[in-house]
């Protein structure tokens, strides 16, 4: 085991040789976010990305909506018995590679070893500390947002988890539509930097857009109103959504978040996120209204309008 | 192959597309408020149209005098408590795996539902077709696969021809648990019952199998139009228009709306395999107790595929469905705010009946999409 960790991860991870029991580290602000999340894909390999990647942006990601700097991120594996060390070093090369791109350090881990049976090939733990500026600290609440205020999504939904199911090679298809799995925090960065008033960010995964909008108008407790013909969405993805039965606006994605952006400053972030290889496909898709509070109302592309309601199950593929 | 699937998957959006034209949605219900001198109540039949409906915000196109209700052409919805407890009986025994469509897992039978009985250990298997379930039987010999049929004259078809497949292959651990349903004896009960309506939107898929034919004896004998209608917002608003017309024009009869799939004679080899090995037996449908003639059951010769021959089972006669009014709402006579049990003890997330648990389910649609009225 000491082997493997030294030769393994404490050298592609750039960590200190010298182990200790835990990582000693200064933070740029005195306040600090910090957040932690588990990851148990299925496929643990699949197009666009690998369980290393998700649980690197994943932890990236959560940190960076908050407003905050992400800095540090702890790793744990749990590993089946048997699992090809190929595949672990794949895992941790990936890993590796995202953190040095989105100039985070990954410090201190732990790994243990379970039974054949006993977990899914791998499980992986990623807990991130980022510095957090006070000008940004209402953002993860939202306690600013008002009518009128603007909503941004930095690109096409529903990649990732049409990518995730064509691995499972249960729908019978394959395709090229390729996860979006993406560490966001440059992209948030050059978006808080620009001088734009954000109100409120949110990575758009489990439950996808539906999911964050209906999360955001409970909290608020204002109204939603966006348009389904700005919602951007590829080709493919549309296609084998109605060919399943399924509705993009509830697919996970990982690597989008929705902008809640201060009136008048949508312009702005909208040119910022252009400008940004992660954000060239960025929609202005819907605005917080007082009409209809704590509704999400979507008006349909071709004229009509339904509430969008929060899915609180899995998509079942249609029967007939 | 990638490349192919990817140019078949733009070419079938733009042919959808040229269906959700909007000035084209714009102008048919214009024309729709235009007849303003009575009420019209028209039921769509398919789960399928019902949702459609909720998810393109046709309703919110139509005049206050066009009012649609759901009726029970959701598979899921009218199968009946029965063929839960029989199911979940049989994935209780060992060496069985059970293969069902996905929204059947989470309906609730009388003291479980095939959901639970997965977390708890049973092989429950979702699959996407008959020959899925076939494909799962091939690669298990050493277990029994009873699959959980399903659905009307869409999927009846589908079935029949895994079944033929499985007797060509001598494949012996494949069993099949029908609750497959035809559509036009629940229709005519419907009218018999009395409930108010002066047409049918008819369902599209099932209809591109058995034709239009079927309805004539409704429009005959019934005096209501039946519009065979496509799943799009143009086919719908179109259907919805035809049937006024033939109101206005006192003239109702037999149309097909949806003529891009739908011929008056349907599609011959599909009806042959559904009768070679089907046969019609009378039915429990959810809501209306027993039709007659209304089921499709394993004709004698392949009774050795047939689940309740093979393996028996019995099962406590199940309760009834107490404040719940799935039944109601499937005849067409209430809707689902009618419910004391609607968005209080019964939502999607622990649903009491089919309605609430099916995707294409009135109860589902109305609470995805209509709570705010």
């Amino acid at each position: 085991m000491q082997e493997l960790i030294r030769s393994l991860f404490v050298k592609k991870f750039g960590m200190n040789e010298i182990l200790t029991d835990a990582a000693v580290v200064k933070l740029r602000k005195n306040k600090c976010a910090f957040t932690t999340d588990s990851f148990v894909v299925h496929p643990i390999f699949f197009p666009g990305g690998d369980i290393g990647k998700l649980a690197v942006c994943g932890t990236i990601n959560d940190l960076a909506v908050t407003g905050a700097i992400p800095e540090f991120i702890s790793v744990s594996f749990i590993i089946e018995e048997g699992l090809p060390f190929e595949d672990l070093e794949k895992i941790v090369d990936s890993m590796a590679e995202e953190s040095k791109v989105a100039g985070v350090n990954i410090i201190t881990g732990d790994t243990k070893v379970v039974e054949k049976g006993k977990c899914d090939k791998i499980f992986i733990n990623t807990s991130g500390i980022g510095s957090l500026d006070h000008t940004y600290e209402n953002i993860s609440t939202g306690s600013e947002i008002k009518p009128g205020d603007k909503l941004i999504v930095n690109g096409k939904i529903g990649n990732h988890a049409i990518a995730v199911l064509g691995a499972r090679e249960q729908l019978g298809f394959t395709s090229d539509i390729l996860s979006d799995c993406a560490s966001l925090n440059k992209l948030i960065h050059s978006v808080l930097e620009s001088g734009a008033k954000i109100r409120f960010m949110r990575d758009l995964t489990r439950g996808g857009l539906a999911a964050v909008l209906n999360e955001l108008s409970a909290i608020t407790g204002f109204g939603i109103e966006i348009s389904e013909d700005n919602i951007p969405i590829e080709e493919p993805v549309r296609g084998l959504c109605e060919i399943l039965g399924f509705d993009p606006l509830y697919l996970a994605n990982e690597g989008k978040v929705l902008f809640v952006a201060g009136e008048n400053y949508h312009k702005k972030v909208l040119q910022v996120l252009k400008d940004h290889p992660l954000g060239l496909n960025s929609e202005m898709i819907g605005e917080i209204v007082e009409a209809h509070p704590g509704k999400v109302m979507l008006n349909t592309a071709i004229g009509g309008k339904r509430l969008l309601d929060m899915h609180d199950h899995i998509q079942l593929p249609r029967i007939c | 192959m990638v490349k192919t699937f990817n140019c078949m998957i733009i070419t079938t959006m733009k042919y959808i597309d040229e269906y959700r034209n909007k000035e084209l949605i714009i102008k048919i219900s214009e024309q729709l408020h235009r007849f303003k001198d009575r009420k019209y109540v028209f039921m769509e039949v398919c789960g399928g149209h019902t949702m459609a409906m909720h998810r393109f915000g046709i309703t919110s196109l139509l005049p206050d005098n066009i009012r649609l209700i759901s009726g029970p052409g959701c598979p899921v919805c009218v199968t009946g408590k029965s063929f839960i407890d029989k199911a979940i009986a049989y994935s209780r025994m060992s060496g069985t795996i059970i293969a069902t469509f996905g929204d059947l897992i989470r309906v609730p039978g009388s003291i479980s539902s095939l959901e639970k009985e997965l977390a708890n250990g049973a092989d429950v298997r979702i699959v996407f077709s008959g020959l899925d379930a076939l494909d799962i039987a091939k690669k298990n010999p050493d277990k029994r696969i009873i699959f959980l049929g399903i659905g009307f004259e869409t999927t009846a078809p589908g079935t029949a021809a895994v079944i033929k497949e499985a007797v060509q292959l001598k494949v012996d651990n494949f069993l099949l648990l029908s609750a497959h349903k035809i559509m036009p004896p629940a229709m005519e009960v419907i009218i018999i019952n009395g409930t108010s309506i002066q047409g049918f939107i008819c369902p599209g898929h099932v209809s591109a199998i058995t034709g239009s034919k079927i309805y004539n004896f409704i429009s005959e004998k019934y005096g209501l139009g039946c519009v065979v209608t496509g799943f799009e917002p143009l086919d719908i608003l179109q259907a919805i228009l035809m049937l006024v017309l033939q109101i206005e024009e006192g003239r109702p009869h037999t149309a097909i709306q949806y003529k891009r799939a739908v011929t008056e004679e349907g599609n011959l080899q599909a009806l042959k395999y559904m009768n070679d090995v089907f046969v019609l037996r009378d039915e429990y449908w959810r809501g209306f107790s027993i039709i007659k003639n209304s089921g499709l059951c394993l004709q004698d010769e392949y009774n050795s595929f047939n689940a309740e021959k093979v393996i028996p089972v019995t099962i406590n006669k199940p309760e009834d469905d107490g404040a719940c009014i799935c039944g109601a709402i499937l005849r067409g006579q209430s809707t689902p705010a009618d419910c004391p049990l609607y968005g209080t003890t019964c939502v999607p997330a622990s649903p009491v009946g089919a309605c609430m648990v099916s995707g294409e389910g009135a109860c589902q649609a109305y609470y995805k999409f209509k709570t705010h009225v």
